[in-house]
């Protein structure tokens, strides 16, 4: 039996047989990377920190660090990256491989990691003595470590020295030191081939052979290797060096090499190369004709294209035989050809939907298997639904006929309802859904948003759905959702629920959904787990065992969440009062609004509103990860994100010049003071009041943080912002609201007449991305203009987006505060209905949904916070300030109560 | 050339040690810190006649601002001003069935020591801490020969995070390097073996780090002395997370520490016994080397007390024990002799649990 390695981060990775393959990301490598060189040179650390994250996510096992490079301080650039990364939890998780020639620079690394990493390399270069000293270290420094093959005489190229040297430095390591033999891995050199070289034409075989005869006799080490080497010679032609990498794994991988280090995102398939190029690379690979690299140099050319350039139209494609044809715009997202593609296969089938459940459905299949396996993307997948939904429109008509002669339907995987819940009107992400969905052979039947209960159900019963999916976006939908299953379960309903949406979670489906209903609920992630549970929950076999999956594992989370709710301690309203943050000592003094009262904005320009679109969240949408700029360079999404990204600029461009979209605001900034944890506000005080106002002052109601907190850290309000009302100091609020979702409704609806659900859901992105940048826009302007708090303010985009400036802008319904039910008071004093279109949901959602609306609090110390759970106590409290009865205010609450209510 | 360990320093005592491991569950103390409160103790006790002036009494040395500093808190310092509390605490222990007794050190490192001004007691404080331990267990060896006894060498965790920085707006500063750290424990540690420890426990572990340091002094002090000690590692996982402050896994947490080879692993305070079952159970299932564990007495209630009785402890650490979890137990904060007395009671029933064989070839 062999001994099993073992690693860790925060995280352990057992390198168990069955892992087969460990990846080891490359791309955190200053020799081996220029971006992530540049980006170290030029000291832009947090950049450099995105590239380990992009690793991670992109599947990196381990990460290779390495900073060897003659005009940086390794040792300094070593320790500064190594904890950074410790601090980001989604990256410190794997096992850190420390790369270096210098091994002061190793030993710097080694002191900085609390898991067990793995040190790149040793080796007996400068002799026995030197290697043994290096490797006690390692052991005692608590890590694996790289054993390179290479000794006095230099590095070993054939297959007999590698052996030689890698089975001298295992023994001398576990018979001197009692090394580990599982804490060793061998490293018997790639070097390049095809370099017209004749003594290097073998090498690849070396590796691969010294690899079989290693993994033999020392079955508990591992066999790793730098893979870009091999194909160095073809740099600058990426296609080929991705077939040899290819080819090369495939070979070693069956040889024993179990470990290597590579661009995780950028491994092709060895069954997806072109066999013509496929069997030249292999020719190359095993040395198989004296003649192989000059038929691949021949061949290489076809292939060769600049990364980043864009490739020129190839139709090649177009000659192929229909079916193939329609695969592959399926694949790609063309929708040029595809009615007259559609129409030949038509011509030549039995029946029109023979059109669907062959070609087009297989067309679909791959674009499944490869969004399934991460190597096709959100928005291309959105891209092929839209040739997809092209090419069976045209075949509507000629099914509709061949059903009302044989009664024939067509077969499909199954039905599901899907609906955003009552008051909220937050589609993006449910629509995405219905599209992979879709494209995935289900029936998707989408009611749209604000749907009532009953209309969810009936549609279900009338259309025998095989599951209903619900989303929602905002906090009063988790409520909503609940009530839904509770009707599903009074009314016997037998198929299972689908929850999705930005604010749902595990922890809440389990606790407050699942319970209520008792045929299934499951949480879905992200679109790209909906194929999986959708398929799970229509397979006959797997359904039972899936749902007795899914229940075990919410039962656990509500286990968990019971044992846990008795351990974290809140404090009492009181104390959390006694705590609150104090505004004393500082000598800030509000200022008066310069231009108080209430200002509307009734045609804002949107070529201003432009420049102030935070891009980010954009991608995040598309559930592509990454900042912008940088995901725009990305090894593994760029590509597709600078497509998705010059998509979405010609688009806001026609939205700009063609006015798709009005943009209208209203703010407003009136006297107002603390008095506990609620705002006094004197709507007579701004001159703008209306004459005939009540003199009533309107109060807003804030909640309080209960959290058992250190004693430097306050409980926070946002009402603490304010100066309270016996302080004597006069002090302002502000309020307003933003819409750029004005006449939005005609384009999607043109859209969909369309089919094109990839405009559809871009506009209704970019709406969003625009009422954001409105909002950004407009709180610049408040602060250097209308309240003038910040007259002086000089920030630039990237500044806005970190939110560099002083003062907030909180929205109710958000962490801050969190009880979405104030929306009504902002609305009354700004008559926000009236002066900007937008209108308040039952459900407080604002429709259209890409508008924005808040608070503002000028004091420069202000910030966002997370107000959390809430105690009896004070949800009783904010019951009785708001005129609610308890029951009311815990329902209002809900997401934020402590516990149980009655 | 075929490598050979290091051999035992004490190679009687340690052969003991496992021959008494290899048949029952051992029995660690309980806190220090909780019987030392019950004293309530003044600054004149913990000046002592010795530091009477709030420094150093016993050496010439320049006086500086640092003469006349509080001194009140310095629990370690107490091995040197009273003594005779520290030894009567371990034999209460003893008396109450504990086979292991750690010393009075959890904070005699420099970093520690410096918030009173006391670095240069460091080497004194722990020599002088394995002292009374040892004496304790000899004295109770003497009174029951049937049970042999163990003084463990304890390192505590600093107040310093070497994988943690301080300093919110800036993720990359650390304020204690781990080469700082190897210095401290290792002036700490050779204190403890010159005191007499017959085991050193690295505990309370918030950061692997630290601790992999403290394990990296260890080891070079057994080589310079050439002969090592029997080694316990104790984590310490802070709330219901399940994972160490640095973020760790249970079970990431083994596997960054097995190279030192412990004699045992485990896990300490933050928790009651309860709380802590899944992470002792996910070391039990990884480990090739003994498991320990000594929890508080429950979570804190609101006044920062641990209430939890010996009864109740003694039961939930009893079913540990009836389902072969366990090789050494005790308690952290809020336990004392009454506990110690009730646990070794309810394990004394259980076989220990039998040690994972490692995937040999």
């Amino acid at each position: 039996m062999t001994r099993i390695t073992r690693l860790s981060g925060l995280e352990p990775l057992v390198l168990t047989p069955d892992l087969n393959f460990v990846n080891v990301g490359e791309r955190t490598n200053v020799t081996g990377s220029a971006k992530f060189r540049r980006l170290i040179k030029e000291d832009r650390f947090d950049e450099a920190v995105e590239v380990a994250r992009q690793q991670v996510e992109n599947g990196a096992q381990i990460i290779d660090v390495n900073m060897d490079e003659g005009l940086i301080d390794s040792e300094a650039a070593m320790v500064r990256f190594l904890n950074l990364i410790a601090s980001e939890p989604d990256i410190a998780r794997v096992p850190v491989m420390i790369d270096s020639s210098k091994w002061s620079v190793i030993e710097a690394g080694l002191r900085c990691l609390q898991g067990k990493g793995v040190v790149n390399s040793i080796s007996m270069k400068e002799g026995e003595a030197q290697f043994l000293e290096h490797a006690r270290k390692v052991m005692h420094y608590g890590a694996a470590a790289v054993v390179m093959a290479f000794d006095e005489d230099g590095q070993a190229d054939t297959r007999e020295r590698k052996v030689a040297i890698c089975s001298r430095a295992y023994t001398l390591l576990t018979e001197t030191l009692d090394f580990p033999p599982e804490d060793i891995i061998f490293d018997p050199n790639i070097f390049a081939i095809a370099t017209g070289i004749e003594e290097h034409d073998n090498y690849a075989v070396d590796f691969i052979e010294a690899a079989r005869e290693l993994k033999k006799r020392f079955p508990s080490s591992h066999i790793s290797g730098g893979l870009s080497n091999v194909s160095f010679s073809f740099r600058g032609n990426n296609h080929v060096r991705e077939a040899i990498h290819s080819v090369f794994l495939y070979h070693a991988i069956a040889a024993g090499m179990d470990m290597g280090i590579v661009n995780a995102g950028a491994l092709a398939i060895y069954d997806d190369l072109d066999p013509e190029l496929r069997k030249a690379v292999e020719d190359v690979v095993l040395n198989r004709r004296k003649d192989g690299t000059e038929r691949l140099l021949a061949l290489a050319d076809r292939y060769r294209s600049e990364p980043g350039e864009v490739r020129v139209e190839n139709l090649a494609w177009r000659e192929k035989p229909v079916r193939e044809r329609l695969t592959h715009a399926l694949v790609h997202g063309i929708d040029q050809y595809v009615v007259d593609d559609t129409e030949q296969v038509r011509l030549d089938s039995a029946r029109p939907l023979d059109v669907i459940e062959g070609p087009l459905m297989d067309g679909m299949n791959v674009v499944g298997d490869l969004f399934g396996a991460g190597k096709m993307f959100l928005p291309q997948v959105v891209k092929s639904a839209r040739v997809m939904k092209k090419a069976v429109a045209h075949l509507l008509p000629y099914i509709e006929a061949e059903k009302a002669r044989s009664g024939d339907t067509a077969k499909n995987n199954g039905k599901i309802i899907m609906a955003t819940v009552k008051g909220d009107v937050h589609d993006i992400g449910k629509n995405i859904v219905g599209v992979v969905l879709r494209c995935n052979n289900f029936e998707v039947i989408d009611l749209g948003v604000m749907v009532p209960t009953q209309k969810i159900l009936d549609t279900a019963i009338a259309e025998q759905a095989d599951m209903i999916g619900l989303s929602g976006l905002i906090t009063p939908s988790l409520e909503e959702m609940s009530q839904v299953a509770r009707e599903m379960q009074r009314q016997n309903f037998q198929v299972p629920l689908l929850i999705g949406g930005a604010t749902t979670s595990r922890a809440h489906t389990a606790l407050r959904i699942e319970p209520h209903y008792g045929a299934g609920t499951v949480w879905v992630k992200d679109a790209s787990r909906a194929v999986g549970v959708a398929q799970s929950l229509v397979s006959k076999d797997a359904v039972n065992d899936f749902l007795e999956k899914i229940r075990d594992e919410y039962a656990e989370v509500r286990a968990r969440h019971k044992k846990r709710g008795s351990g974290k301690k809140l404090v009492t309203l009181t104390q959390a009062r006694n705590n609150a943050w104090g505004r004393d000592g500082s000598d800030y003094t509000p200022s008066a609004p310069r231009k108080p009262g209430v200002h509307v904005f009734e045609q804002y320009d949107l070529a201003e509103l432009r420049r102030y679109i935070d891009w980010t969240p954009f991608f995040q949408t598309w559930e592509m990860a990454g900042r912008y700029p940088a995901i725009l360079d990305d090894d593994v999404v760029g590509a597709q994100a600078r497509e998705l990204f010059d998509d979405a600029q010609a688009m806001l461009d026609r939205i700009i010049d063609e006015k798709w979209l009005r943009a209208r605001a209203v703010i407003g900034f009136w006297p107002a003071s603390k008095v506990g944890d609620d705002v006094k506000v004197d709507l007579h005080g701004s001159d703008a009041a209306p004459a005939d106002a009540t003199s009533e002052p309107v109060m807003l109601h804030f909640l309080r943080q209960q959290a058992d907190k250190p004693s430097d850290r306050p409980n926070l309000c946002l009402a603490d912002f304010i100066a309270a009302e016996d302080s004597g100091t006069p002090d302002w609020i502000g309020g307003f609201a933003v819409t750029t979702g004005l006449g939005i409704e005609e384009h999607v609806e043109r859209f969909e007449a369309e089919h094109d659900d990839y405009s559809s859901i871009l506009l209704k992105a970019l709406a969003d991305r625009l009422a954001e940048a409105f909002a950004e826009r407009m709180h610049q302007r408040v602060r250097t203009e209308f309240w003038g708090h910040q007259a002086d303010e000089t920030l630039d985009y990237n500044d806005l987006v970190a939110e560099k400036y002083h003062g907030i802008r909180p929205a109710p319904g958000y962490p801050a505060c969190p009880d979405h039910t104030e929306k009504t008071t902002l609305f009354e004093m700004l008559d926000v209905t009236a002066n900007t279109g937008i209108e308040l949901t039952e459900g407080f959602a604002m429709y259209p949904a890409a508008s924005v609306s808040g608070w503002y609090f000028a004091h420069p110390d202000s910030q966002y916070f997370v107000v959390g759970n809430l105690s009896r106590e004070q949800v009783a409290d904010y019951a009785r300030r708001k005129g609610w009865s308890l029951d009311e205010a815990e329902r209002r609450l809900a997401p934020n109560l402590d516990y149980e209510p009655d | 050339m075929s490598y050979s360990p290091l051999p035992w320093l004490h190679p009687e005592r340690a052969q003991t040690l496992k021959d008494a491991l290899s048949r029952r569950i051992l029995v660690l103390d309980g806190a220090m810190g909780t019987m030392l409160q019950g004293h309530a103790l003044g600054e004149k006790d913990y000046r002592g006649e010795r530091f009477a002036h709030g420094c150093d009494g016993t050496h010439d040395h320049p006086h500086d601002e640092r003469c006349g500093r509080d001194l009140k808190g310095n629990n370690d310092l107490l091995s040197l001003s009273r003594p005779d509390l520290i030894r009567d605490i371990h034999a209460r222990y003893l008396d109450a069935g504990a086979d292991l007794v750690e010393t009075n050190t959890f904070n005699a490192t420099r970093i520690s020591q410096a918030d009173y001004g006391m670095q240069a007691l460091v080497h004194e404080i722990n020599q002088e801490g394995a002292r009374l331990a040892r004496a304790a267990c000899a004295a109770a060896e003497r009174k029951d020969p049937s049970r042999p006894r163990f003084a463990i060498g304890v390192l505590g965790p600093t107040s310093r995070t070497a994988s943690i920085s301080p300093d919110v707006n800036d993720p990359g500063f650390r304020n204690v390097s781990f080469e700082e750290l190897v210095d401290n424990y290792t002036e700490s540690v050779a204190g403890l073996i010159d005191g007499g420890a017959d085991l050193i426990m690295v505990e309370t572990i918030f950061d692997t780090l630290n601790a992999k340091a403290a394990l990296f002094a260890v080891d070079a002090e057994f080589s310079r002395r050439k002969g090592r000690l029997p080694l316990m590692i104790s984590g310490t996982i802070t709330d219901r997370s399940g994972r160490t402050l640095s973020g760790q896994t249970a079970e990431a947490f083994y596997i960054s520490l097995a190279h030192a080879r412990p004699l045992s692993i485990g896990f300490n305070c933050a928790l009651g016994a309860d709380e802590l079952r899944p992470h002792v159970q996910a070391l039990a299932e990884l480990a090739d080397c003994n498991i320990s564990t000594h929890p508080n007495a429950g979570l804190p209630n609101a006044f920062g007390e641990y209430d939890e009785t010996p009864e109740q402890m003694a039961t939930t650490l009893g079913a540990f024990a009836s389902e072969h979890l366990l090789n050494i137990v005790g308690g952290c904060c809020g336990t004392g002799p009454e506990h110690i007395e009730a646990i070794a009671a309810a394990v004394r029933p259980h076989a220990p649990r039998a040690r994972r064989a490692r995937e040999a070839a």
